[in-house]
Parts: structure tokens; sequence; C-alpha cells
């Protein structure tokens, strides 16, 4: 727990390689040192900083706009239950006064096993589900009191394999291949999008 | 951005409040506006840096043709025919809701914030806001002041997030260590967790922060706005002259403050400067004079001492009396002292530097540039001298400016990377004793074919193109990059670089405070007041001083050497403190015991005073009015803020004193005589009036007039080429540097600064761990031919190979006993301590 792992930061480094400047990267860099430690650590934060090229304070300037990068460790699983307008008005209050109940804890809190964070979350864009909560920004649908239960159930007993720890946004890591990255031109040096140039040679 | 520069000819005409104004093309329609005396509120803008729009206060109604609409008057530049209203009524209520907006949540702190009395939140409120708040809610808390740096506290409930300071931070100084975070509903600025805002620069954003969030250490809750008497001055924390404003109440100095001069500092200080104003006041200031008793140094009468001191001197042969030192002196001080010296006891053993700097005929007499030409737009500029962010840190700020804004081509030739490395298109790091080396190759008609000076061979043509390319004269930084080589490598590359391109110009970057004023004055050797030699004008002085010594004296290195074999009678030290700031500390230290009397002319005790025999107690900065110059050559004035503690007197005064003592009238009572006679007697200074001073709030750049009837100025010489002295595997070459915070008077006599000094090790390249055989951190021996020294030592990838880099004048490690004045480089040995 700490700065990147050197097979993370061959990651990195790849990432890096994407972008016209190191410091475009910081994001994904992040979701790195996320998946890495399950929340991003002053030590992840101050090794991208050194990766890209830009101070400590500007990665967490960057870092803390994000409600997805937590700072502090969470729970293996975060439960983000939506307690907006249609889910409200669907039951997503008492579903979050239930998890609590069955979790112990009130939101913002971890519970002592280290498995479970539960968050109050607004809108997350599946009104037509709701109510509707997120494990990890995995959905469940127009969930009731017992499938909560049962979908806790299934996380302790390690029977959910669909959702893996959180930070991990993909089991399956997306790798560009050198030729099909768009190119490390630095906008100010060209005349059109570098995407733009590379269509046109695409079609030519 | 003076507010004097006529509108250009191609100005784009606007109408402001009615009336047409014209503005310069590209110009922000709030400077604009403020330029014909109307002045719109703001907050965030700051006009030495780029507009962000964040604050929304300069919101003016604004026709550019399509109906009138709010606009951000920092965020437009004026078109033609654009129409403006600054007072119309929807203006006013825009001002009065981003106000009310500001208000929200900023503290009722007024009463307990340094601030209050001088607030920009304040003031504007009180000229457009609203009279009474509507918010009832309770206000958003935060932890009261955190420091963010040893000299910085910042209370976040108070700031309006401006991004002043943040900007300032990252634009300007290049420390980005302060940013906004948690942006959203709850924005601050803060560091990251245990990374301080450690900038030379940080004291910078306590001035710009147009509320209370950021307060300096050293002046919280120390006065009110209102208390403070206010004088205009110039920093005397370095030779680059920064423009000061000097706050003090109940006679005691409370902080200063950066005055935005266009061709000096823009408004900006540097930490050591602003912050120095607690050496003013410092613990253990003199204010009586001291004499050497059986029990050490006791107080005595200043006619006693005065009497011990004349006696010293007039029992002395001239030539067995040596002087050094002079960079903390005024101009009109240093006159003083060089007329008593050279024109009454006739000793030309005078020298204002301490062995670290460059010789006086090459600092004044090669082709100058000022800051503005060295920084103009499109130039080449060539650093051939120390890291400036630690010596000058000012020019730091200006050169990065050139590099970043202003297309300035930076090649820097340096023994170590340095603190503006990354800003240089090419940074050379030479084998010390080598520079010469590769100057002949930077400057050669064809590319080179090998590796110089321990530089691959494409990277010394790297910078060889980049030079050939300059488009008009190369400037150049020339200084003293590292005393652990010989100045002889210095001059012959400025010798080398001024063969291939005479017209090369120069800024001198040696680094004390008025240094170049001192040599101006006459303190070095061969020389006389003006930038003249001792034979060009031994008729021109000869006519007007009492006499004019026979023949050239020594230098320090020279006095100190006489000292040392017992030929020296009597040292004088006006200000200088050898012990800790010669290069050979060995020589220094035999020197010191070797002569028979040592008078100190000094503000406070330091290493060498305290072994003094009679201590004169000098008035200091701010303490006494009178000119000084900068490393431009330009003149500018100092000013008496507050009285000097106890009796301790003005070196003007004590030079005077001691002449009448030896029957001799100086021929001057004030520091306002001294210049009359400065001007009508200096070579190089004539015609440089007070009048003509108080009407240039700028400075004047010498000369300002005729030069033709004169004495010949002194001429730089070429010196001859230092052949590189062969490579030892086994060895290291020392690099010696210094740091901005180091056992410096200034620095060490402030509570706040004290403690920045941060010590050194010795340091090399993380490939030359393996032949040495510790881990980093580890304590090794360090050897030279003088001294073995038993330091910590750490892994530095911007030293290069086969060097050993140190920093001079820190606690603990006297580096300054390795070296042997006179080698052209220093060797070392570093080997395991078991
Ligand atoms: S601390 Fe001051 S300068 Fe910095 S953003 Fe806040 S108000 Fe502006
Ligand atoms: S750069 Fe020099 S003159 Fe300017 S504030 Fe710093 S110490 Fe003073
Ligand atoms: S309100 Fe819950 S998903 Fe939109
Ligand atoms: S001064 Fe223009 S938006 Fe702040």
């Amino acid at each position: 727990m700490a700065r990147l792992t050197p097979d993370n930061v061959e990651i990195a480094l790849e990432i890096i390689g994407r972008y016209p400047r190191p410091k475009s990267a910081l994001i994904p860099l992040l979701h790195l040192a996320q998946e890495q430690d399950g929340h991003v650590t002053d030590e992840a934060m101050a090794h991208i900083a050194e990766l890209v090229g830009v101070s400590a304070a500007e990665v967490l300037g960057t870092a803390s706009f994000y409600e997805m990068f937590k700072f502090e460790p969470v729970g293996r699983y975060m439960v983000n239950i939506c307690t907006n307008i249609s889910c409200q008005l669907m039951g997503g209050e008492e579903l979050l006064e239930h998890a609590e109940h069955t979790l112990g804890i009130r939101p913002g809190q971890t519970t002592a096993d280290g498995l479970f964070t539960i968050e109050d979350v607004e809108c997350i864009a599946a009104c037509t589900e709701a109510p509707c909560l997120q494990v990890n920004y995995r959905y469940f649908h127009r969930i009731t009191n017992e499938e909560f239960d049962q979908l806790v159930a299934d996380l302790r007993a390690g029977a959910r394999n669909d959702i893996p720890a959180h930070g991990t946004l993909a089991r399956v890591r997306q790798r560009i291949p050198v030729d099909r990255r768009a190119g490390v031109v630095t906008p100010e040096d060209t005349a059109q999008p570098v995407w733009l140039a590379g269509s046109q040679e695409a079609k030519s | 951005m003076s507010d004097t520069e006529a509108p250009a000819v191609d100005g784009v005409v606007v109408e402001i409040n009615g009336h047409e104004v014209v503005a310069r093309k590209g110009e922000l329609l709030i400077d604009a506006a403020e330029r014909a005396g109307t002045y719109i509120p703001r907050f965030c803008y700051h006009e030495r840096m780029k507009p962000v729009g964040m604050c929304r206060m300069c919101l003016v109604e604004v026709d550019s043709g399509r109906g009138p609409a709010l606009q951000p008057s920092c965020m437009i530049e004026c078109t033609p025919g654009m129409k403006v209203d600054t007072e119309s009524e929807i203006t006013k209520k825009a001002q009065d809701g981003v106000l009310e907006f500001l208000l929200l949540n900023h503290p009722l702190d007024c009463p307990v914030c340094d601030k209050g009395g001088e607030c920009p939140l304040q003031d504007q409120t009180m000229a457009y806001g609203p009279g009474e708040s509507r918010m009832v809610e309770e206000k958003r808390h935060k932890e009261k002041p955190i420091p963010i740096s040893e000299l910085v506290l910042l209370d976040r409930e108070r700031c309006i997030l401006c991004d002043r300071c943040t900007r300032f931070a990252k634009e300007v100084a290049g420390d980005p260590l302060i940013h906004f975070i948690h942006r959203g509903n709850n924005t601050e600025v803060n560091t990251f967790p245990d990374e301080p805002f450690a900038s030379y620069f940080s004291g910078n954003t306590v001035q710009i922060c147009p509320v209370g969030a950021l307060t300096a250490s050293t002046y919280r809750f120390k006065a009110r706005p209102w208390d403070l008497e206010t004088t205009e001055s110039t920093c005397q924390g370095c030779s680059f002259g920064c423009r000061i404003s000097i706050d003090s109440s109940r006679d005691q100095i409370q902080r200063f403050s950066g005055v935005d001069i266009d061709p000096v500092n823009w408004g900006w200080l540097c930490d050591k400067g602003r912050f120095s104003s607690e050496a003013v006041n410092a613990a253990g200031r003199l204010g009586e004079p001291l004499l050497r008793t059986a029990s050490g140094l006791a107080p005595a009468r200043w006619s006693e001492a005065l009497a011990a001191a004349a006696a010293a001197l007039s029992a002395a042969d001239p030539a067995a009396i040596g002087v050094i030192g002079g960079a903390r002196l005024t101009n009109e001080d240093a006159y003083a002292w060089s007329k008593l010296f050279k024109g009454v006891l006739g000793t030309d053993n005078v020298d204002a530097q301490l062995g670290d700097g460059l010789p006086a005929e090459a600092l004044l007499g090669l082709p100058r540039t000022t800051i503005d030409d060295l920084c103009a737009p499109g130039g080449t500029v060539v650093l051939l001298g120390p890291d400036p962010k630690e010596e000058l840190p000012v020019l730091f700020l200006r050169l990065r400016h050139a590099v970043e804004n202003d297309g300035v081509t930076l090649l820097e030739i340096s023994p170590r990377r340095s603190g503006i490395s990354s800003l240089a298109a090419v940074s050379l790091q030479p084998r010390p004793g080598e520079t010469g080396e590769l100057l002949r190759a930077l400057t050669a008609g064809t590319e080179a074919d090998r590796d110089i000076a321990g530089i691959p061979v494409d990277r010394v043509n790297a910078m060889r193109a980049l030079l050939a390319a300059a488009a008009g004269p190369v400037k150049v930084v020339l200084g003293r990059s590292s005393v652990g080589e010989s100045e002889a490598v210095t001059l012959d590359a400025t010798s080398v670089l001024l063969a291939a391109r005479p017209d090369t110009v120069f800024l001198p970057a040696v680094r004390r405070a008025n240094i170049h004023g001192a040599l101006d004055m006459g303190l070095a050797p061969g020389l006389l007041p003006g930038r003249v030699g001792l034979d060009a004008a031994r008729d021109w002085f000869g006519s007007r001083w009492p006499s004019v010594p026979a023949a050239r004296g020594l230098d320090t290195t020279g006095i100190l050497t006489a000292a040392a074999a017992g030929r020296l009678e009597v040292l004088v030290l006006l200000g200088a403190d050898p012990l800790a700031d010669f290069p050979d500390a060995r020589l220094a230290e035999r020197a010191i015991a070797g002569v028979r009397t040592i008078i100190s002319v000094d503000t406070l005790l330091n290493t060498t005073s305290e072994r003094a025999h009679i201590v004169l107690a000098a008035a200091g900065f701010a303490e006494k009015a009178g000119t000084t110059t900068n490393l431009e050559g330009r003149v500018s004035t100092l000013s008496q803020r507050v009285t000097p503690p106890g009796t301790a007197r003005p070196d003007w005064v004590l030079a005077t004193e001691l002449a009448s003592r030896l029957g001799a009238d100086l021929g001057f009572a004030s520091p306002a005589e001294i210049l009359a006679e400065i001007s009508a007697v200096v070579p190089s200074h004539l015609g440089l009036t007070a009048d003509l001073l108080a009407q240039a709030p700028d400075g004047l750049v010498l000369p300002i007039g005729a030069t033709s009837g004169l004495p010949a100025p002194v001429a730089f010489t070429p010196t001859p080429a230092v052949p590189a002295p062969p490579v030892d595997a086994y060895a290291f070459r020392l690099v010696a540097t210094r740091k901005l915070y180091d056992q410096g008077t200034i620095v060490q006599a402030g509570p706040h600064l004290s403690g920045l000094a941060a010590g050194t090790s010795v340091r090399v390249n993380p490939y030359d761990f393996d032949r040495i055989g510790v881990a980093a951190g580890g304590t090794v021996s360090v050897r030279s031919p003088q001294a073995t020294l038993v330091m910590p030592i750490h892994a530095d990838a911007g030293v290069p190979r086969g060097t050993a880099a140190v920093v001079v004048n820190q606690a603990e490690h006297r580096v300054a006993e390795l070296m042997n004045v006179g080698d052209v480089i220093c060797e070392l040995l570093i080997e395991t301590t078991s």
C-alpha cells in the first residue's frame, strides 16, 4: 500500500504513452492507484506526480474533484444507494434505511470487517429502474429489501465473482496498440485535431 | 506596464463612461480603463499575471455592437468602438451581488485580521457592496490558520478563491505547491499533505492575497496599517536591488513589501529579502562599541574605541593595513571608507569581495547589460554563473518569465544542475576546471568531434548550434558558479566568448547586497572610485583627494596570505566574515590568528568579529539614508526608517571620525554632502545628483552623462587559457555552491529564516555510489589535500559523474576547509569511514 508497484508502473508508463502530454494521463493513473490499494493513497499521488511531471498538490487538486476517488480506506464493496427524486418516490430512502440496519452502519461508514461502505448518492441515471443502487459501480435495479439482504449475503459468501474489489473498473484492461494511438503530437503543434488527421489517413 | 508609456500608434479607440479612450492593441479593458482614470474593482486580476476571470468583481456593461451586456473587464480586450459603462445600474447591481456572494461565507474577522485596514475586500465592500447581509445561516467553518510553510499561514475561511496565490505559485514562481483542492462546493486552497509551500517566493502570496487568508508568520498581529509609517527603499538581501517599501511602527521595523518597478522586480520579492525585515531588529544587534580586554570583548566608550582604532591605523605601515568587505555599505559609506583608506591612509590593500567572486576589473570592465535587455524578447542568454534561484532569486523570476513568455533561449553552463536548468534550452555541466575548454568548442568554427569536458559530443553541438543561431548580441549572466574552482576558469571562458563574439554583453552576477556600489567606490585593489584604475586616475584623484596609493595593493586572498605570514598589522573588516565566507577556511583561520589588530565594523558579531580587538557598532539597513547600486549599475535610494540601536553609527560617520583623529578632514558631514562629492568627483557618477535621483523612482543606470575627458574606465583584459586538469579516475572534483538560506547574517539574525538553512551533505551522482561502497544516507570521509571532513552522502542525479557537490557556509560541515585558494580545482577522495 503505497507507491505504485513495479508492475503497475509499467502499466502507468504504457498509459502515459498514449497521450501527447504526460499529465493528461492523470485520471487513468489515479484509477490504477485506486485499483491497487482500494483507495488513492498519498504515496500513490506523490508517485503519479513524479511520473507525469507535475506537483503532488496538482495531482491532489485534480483527484479531489472526483467523488469516485476515495482518499481514505473504504470497504471492499462500495454500495451507492440512490435517494434522488425517482428513487425516492419508489422507496429509495426506505431502502437506504434498510441497508443501514442490515449492515449496522451509516452512510459514509465502513463495516468492521472492511467489506462494505454505504453512500447515499444522487441520481445514477437509472431512474426507470428505481429504486436502484450500485455495488462498485455495477447496477442493481428495482431492489427490494430481501434482494438487498441476499446481495449482501452473497457478497459476504464470496459468491459474486462478477463484482471485483473496489477500485477495479474492469477485469480486462484496455490495451491500445501503439499503431492505434492518436499520436503524441501536442495540440498546439497541429493545425487540426490529431484524431481527424488519423481518420482522414485511414480513409485515403 | 508603466502608466507613463504613451499609447501605441495602432491604438484602439473605445468609449468608457462616455469618454473616448485610446487603448493599446490587445489591452485588457480593465487596464485601459485604469490608465484612463477609471478604476474597476477587482480581486483576482493582477497586472503581473494572466487574467482568469475567477471573481467576477470586474463585471461592467460592455456594448460591442450587439447591445450592452455584463462582461468581466479583466478577460476582454479592447476592440474598436466598444462602449463601456462602469457605473450603470446593472453594473452596480452586479458588483453588489458579487460582493454579497463573496461575503456569504466570509467570517467577520476584520478586527483580528492582519489585512484589516488595507483589505481590498473590506474597501470594495464599503465602496460597491451591500450595506447589510441577508445571510442568516451559519457560515462555513474551517480550522483557523494552518501553516502552509514556515513563513506563511492560511486561513481558509477568509479565502475568496481568487486564484492569485495559486497562479503566482505556478505561473510566476514555478512552484505549484499550493492548489485548489476539493473543488466544488468545498473548494479550498491547500498544499499536499506533508509537502509545505516551501517556495523561495512564498511571501509574495501574502502580499497579493486580496483578503487576510494568507498571512506572514513574521507579521501576525504586529501592527495595524493605520499605525504604520512607510518609506520606499531598496532591498539589500542581494545585489539584484528589488524596490521595497518599509513599514515601521513605534520605531520598529514591521515588514517589507515589494514595490512594482518595471526595470527590476515587478513587485516581487524573494522570501530572504522580504523577511530580512527581522534582521533589523535582531537580538544581538550591537548598540555600542566593544574593546578586547583580558576577559574578552567588553563595552567601551566611543571615544576610547575610535582612539584605539585610530592609534592602530596610524601606527601601521600603510602596506601592512588590509581592508576586507563593503557590500553591506551604502555608496556614501563606501566612498567615505575609500577616501579614508586610499586617500588618507594610502593603503590599496582594500577588497570588498571575499575571494568568492570575480576580479573587479572583470565585473566593472566588461560591457554591461541591464535586466530588461537581458530578458528582452527573442534573445539568447548564456548563464555562466551561479544558480540565480539560490543567489539572485528575483533575477530567476525575470529569467523564468523571459523564457516562458518571451521566447528567450537560455543556455546554461553550470557545474551541476540548478534551479533554472529545467528552463534552459540546453544545460551543460562541464567538469570543474574545463569550462574554458567547453567554450572553445562552443565557439569553434566547426562542430566538435569528441566529448568535451566530460559532456557528450552531441550535447556540445546542440548548444553550439543554438549559440551560433543567436541573433544579436549574446547576453551573459556572469559569476562564480562554484567556489570549488578557480576564478581563472570563469575568466578563461569569458575571454573565449568575448573573442568569438565581441558584441557580447554581461550582467555581473555577484550577489552581496551593494557589492557593485562598493566596487564602484573603489573598494578593490588597483581601483579608485568611478570604475577607474589607480594609474589611469592618479592625476584626477591626485588633485581631488589628499593622496592616492602609490601602487596596486592586495586583494582579499593576498591580504589574508599576508596576515597568515605575520606581515599584516591591522585588518579592518567592513561587515565581512572571512572565517565563514572565504573559500579557504584554513588560510582565513591562520590569517585571523596572525594579524596584530582586527577592527571590525559591523551590526552584529559574527565568527570573525568575535575575535576582533576593536568592534565599532554600525547602523544597518533602514537605519541610515543613502544610495545603493545593483548589478546593472542602477543607483537607487536607501531610506532611513528607524533609529539605530543604542549609539550605533553609520559607517560614513565612523570614517569621518577616524579621519579627524588621524588629522584629516574628509570634507563632508552628511550622506547628502557625500553624494554631492560623488557626483562631482567620481568619474562614472558625474552629475548623479540627489535631485536627479528624486525624479527617478526606478533609479538610474550609470553612467548618465558624458564620458569624454575623464580617466579611462577599467577594461577587462582577456586572460590566458586554463589547461584542462588531468582526469584522476579515483578522485571527485569538488563543486561548492551556495544556497539562499545559509549561515549569513541576514538569514541567521531572523528567527523565522534561520531554521531554513538546510545544512549540507556531499552529493554525488547515483552511478558513482558503487565505487564508494556506501549506501545513500550513510557517512563518508571526504578528503582533500587540505582537510578531511566526515559528512553524510546523498545521491543526486543533478550532479555529474566524477564530481562531488557541497554547499558552502552551512552549519556543521565547514566545507571551506577542503579548498586551497589558488588551485584550479579541488580534488577529493571519498571513502567509507570504517
Ligand atoms: S488565499 Fe488569498 S490569494 Fe489565495 S485564492 Fe484565497 S483569497 Fe485568493
Ligand atoms: S532578489 Fe535580492 S534584492 Fe530582491 S528581494 Fe531577494 S534578496 Fe532582496
Ligand atoms: S433518481 Fe435514482 S437513478 Fe435517477
Ligand atoms: S478581476 Fe475580473 S473576474 Fe476577477
